[in-house]
């Protein structure tokens, strides 16, 4: 095999001038001609460390050995063998600290770009008349109900269906997917891509049921009664906001509800749909996480002159994926680091004009491991803003612990599992994604989704259920 | 999809429809709340449940007719279907023996308070109900009301039925005769809510306002429904919709409900311009 080549094959973009101004897509993919040139760059290890790298351990060498040979449905089947979502996660992992950071390349070169290869294939098949279907086996006759659409929960719905249980997913909102529809925008993850690969599960045999709420429409004791097995996915719902004075003034949003409005409700293309938006001029951004760049660009997008994010720490300490920032910076978002706001203004009809805030420097490492953050005493000085997002996190949406006696919630809300099998302190019920870590990132809820199916088939099939969290 | 079985005009811009809604008809109880969503394009607005039967699977929402929503709303005809139907949502009322039990709404809050009234008098309460509205015309629901209620006071802004001057003067003069609710309920506009805790904060009786801020999803997770309670803030969602009326921040509630006014206009103006065409086929919408 050739040496590979130093750098991996450049994926073309849309212009940060012009995308910064649209909502499509920002990478435009690999041709197959990239795509197997990038291919070709894998050494196919015989003990490949990017499978370890994989929450869900997508079959790395397998997929792109078949993409490097040109056997481009080969590919696809080796890769719906363990992930049913692969074009939204070639899209939304963060490669670089799992598979890619694996890569044994990654050592002296650029790792293979294998988030871009799983993209193509994902995209190559859906422009195709055909797709590759899952083999199930033959049916069990029990009955999986699986409460929230987003990434944890159709990741058990397509691995309970191959498992060959009846699967019922119940949704909350009037569109399946969760925050790959309410939360990512549209120029990350295109909403066709999410519906696509929420039809493959349908496909497959998985019933889908929009606008109902688990903890209202219906209890998890009453599904018990005609579901054999329930698995909870219902994400990190509740948002934080600073809990500084004046955060009540209109036009501060936090970024559930901003990024909501406008990629779950269409909210940019009001008034053809009806759900408004404030389109502010000058918008800051509160948070370093990918949730504060989707939120930033999303403003630019809207017609913001500036758009700004306002973090507590420097830039190296930001959560979010470094092409994330990457693309935020290239799109001209204005970074106020080691900023904290203390209080927002308002005008005298309630609208906020100015966010008043705190510089910082860095201290002592903190429990986290980074620098904690010091306020410079004197050093107020205002920001004049018309919008304001809290992009700081949210804790687990406090629906399904409300309405179910018997299942154990820490506290902070999140629902107490078995991390090695997915089982809460009720029989029968299983948790996995945010609700059970908080606000974390698509891949790990699938990861834990992958856990909680293998628990639940074999909870089926043999009818155990120990106590995940007593001393047994 | 929830198709409406029935639709009745009510009073001039409030109309009442029975909708096909049996998981929600089933578990659904006083106070709590729907939220609806007309089409693909739609917004979603949340809606007070006016009433129930459960057995034959039937929801029955109220709503005047202010916005582009609730007017294209008000145009679906029996036969028709809602898009998206979703509940119930939010806390129910709690409902207890009082001993007596005042239920005070303003407008379509009539047909809003009216489960949380028949329920109370089912729990023993002798149940006094103010309903008050600007004009005759505009009465609903005054039969309903008294087969549930001890005492029911009619009151029009000027006078044309019933007792003349708002909710707030004839539960002044309750108060003022002696009465000791053991609570009162209030449903209806943000500031008369406002006016009946402050008719009952000096004369310390327990009430309860059932809020009704901005909502999206209206399951806990976007926070635009946001209220400071007891200098708290709250989700109207999932910890209310209902809430101590003396510890509410009414003049926040008014300003936070105005933040879409220019975009509401020009939905409207929009809706209203491309009336009579038909808005399913080959409009697509534009992408900036």
């Amino acid at each position: 095999m050739a040496k590979p080549a130093p750098t991996r094959t450049p994926m073309r973009e849309q212009d940060p001038g012009v995308r910064a101004r649209n909502f499509d897509e920002v990478p435009h993919g690999y041709s197959p001609e990239e795509a197997a040139a990038e291919a070709q760059r894998c050494l196919r290890c015989k003990k490949p460390t990017c499978v370890n790298g994989c929450p869900v351990e997508v079959d790395i060498p397998g997929f792109i050995g078949a993409i490097a040979e040109g056997r481009l449905w080969d590919a696809m089947t080796v890769m719906k063998r363990t992930n049913v979502l692969p074009a939204i996660c070639g899209r939304v992992c963060p490669q670089e600290t799992q598979c890619e950071g694996e890569c044994v390349l990654a050592k002296k070169m650029e790792p293979v770009a294998i988030g871009n290869l799983e993209r193509f294939i994902a995209d190559w098949e859906a422009e195709q008349n055909e797709c590759v279907m899952c083999e199930k086996l033959p049916p069990t006759g029990r009955k999986v109900a699986v409460i929230g659409a987003g990434p944890a929960g159709l990741t058990v719905a397509g691995d309970c269906l191959k498992f060959g249980h009846e699967v019922t997913v119940f949704e909350a909102l009037h569109a399946p997917g969760g925050v790959l529809v309410y939360g990512i925008p549209e120029f990350r993850l295109p909403k066709s891509i999410v519906e696509r690969e929420v039809n493959f599960i349908r496909d497959t045999g998985a019933k889908l049921v929009t606008n109902f709420v688990v903890g209202m429409t219906r209890t998890i004791a009453e599904l018990l009664e005609d579901f054999d097995a329930v698995f909870v996915g219902t994400g990190a719902g509740r948002p934080w906001f600073m809990e500084l004075p004046g955060e009540n003034a209109l036009g501060i949003y936090s970024a559930n509800e901003y990024l909501t409005r406008s990629n779950l409700m269409k909210a940019y293309l009001f008034p053809e749909y009806d759900t408004p938006i404030v389109r502010g001029k000058r918008v800051a951004t509160i948070g370093g996480g990918n949730v504060a760049m989707d939120s930033a660009r999303t403003a630019l997008r809207l017609g913001a002159e500036e758009s700004i994010i306002v973090y507590r720490r420097s830039r190296q300490e930001m959560p979010a994926r470094e092409a994330e920032i990457h693309h935020a910076e290239q799109e001209g978002i204005r970074f106020e680091f080691l900023t904290n706001p203390v209080r927002y203004v308002a005008n005298k009809q309630g609208w906020v004009e100015a966010l008043e805030c705190l510089r910082m420097e860095l201290g002592e490492p903190d429990a986290s491991g980074r620098r904690r953050p010091v306020p410079v005493k004197g050093s107020e000085f205002r920001i004049p803003v018309d919008t304001v997002v809290v992009a700081i996190g949210n804790s687990p949406n406090p629906l399904i612990p409300q309405t179910t006696p018997g299942l154990e919630v820490s506290k902070r809300g999140t629902i107490v599992v078995d991390p090695a099998t997915g089982r809460t302190s009720k029989k029968g019920v299983f948790a996995g994604g945010d609700i059970v870590t908080g606000a974390a990132t698509v891949i790990l809820a699938m990861g834990a989704g992958r856990i909680a199916a293998n628990s639940i088939d074999e909870y089926l099939k043999t009818g155990n259920w120990q106590d995940p969290t007593g001393s047994q | 999809m929830s198709r409406i079985l029935k639709k009745e005009l009510l009073a001039p811009g409030i109309k009442r429809f029975e909708l096909d809604a049996p998981d929600v008809a089933r578990k659904a109880r006083p106070g709590q709340f729907v939220v609806l969503r007309i089409h693909e394009r739609g917004e979603r607005i949340p809606l007070t449940i006016a009433d129930t039967r459960p057995e034959d699977g039937v929801v029955v929402i109220v709503f005047l007719e202010v916005g582009k929503t609730t007017r294209e709303l008000g145009e679906l005809e029996a036969g028709q279907e809602i898009m998206d139907f979703i509940g119930p949502l939010g806390r129910p009322s709690e409902i207890e023996n009082f001993g007596t039990a005042v239920c005070v709404a303003g407008g379509v809050g009539t047909p809003e308070i009216y489960p949380v009234a028949r329920a109370l008098k089912q729990a023993g309460n002798r149940v006094i109900a103010i309903i008050g509205f600007r004009s005759q015309a505009l009465v609903t629901m005054e039969t309903e009301m008294r087969s549930v209620s001890d005492e029911l006071i009619v009151t029009t802004d000027d006078g044309s039925y019933g007792r003349k001057g708002f909710v707030t003067d004839a539960l002044n003069e309750l108060l003022a005769r002696g009465e000791k609710p053991g609570r009162v309920f209030a449903v209806g506009p943000v500031i008369m809510m406002k006016m009946v805790a402050e008719c009952t904060r000096a004369a310390g009786v327990p009430t309860v306002a059932s809020l009704n801020p901005i909502m999206v999803d209206a399951t806990g997770m976007c926070g635009v429904c946001r209220c400071t309670v007891g200098g708290e803030m709250k989700l109207a969602c999932v910890d209310g919709p209902e809430f101590d009326a003396h510890q509410v921040d009414f003049d926040e509630l008014l300003t936070r409900l105005k933040v879409y006014l220019p975009e509401e206009k020009r939905a409207l103006e929009h809706w209203q311009e491309g009336h009579g065409t038909c808005r399913c086929a080959g409009k697509e919408a534009g992408n900036g």
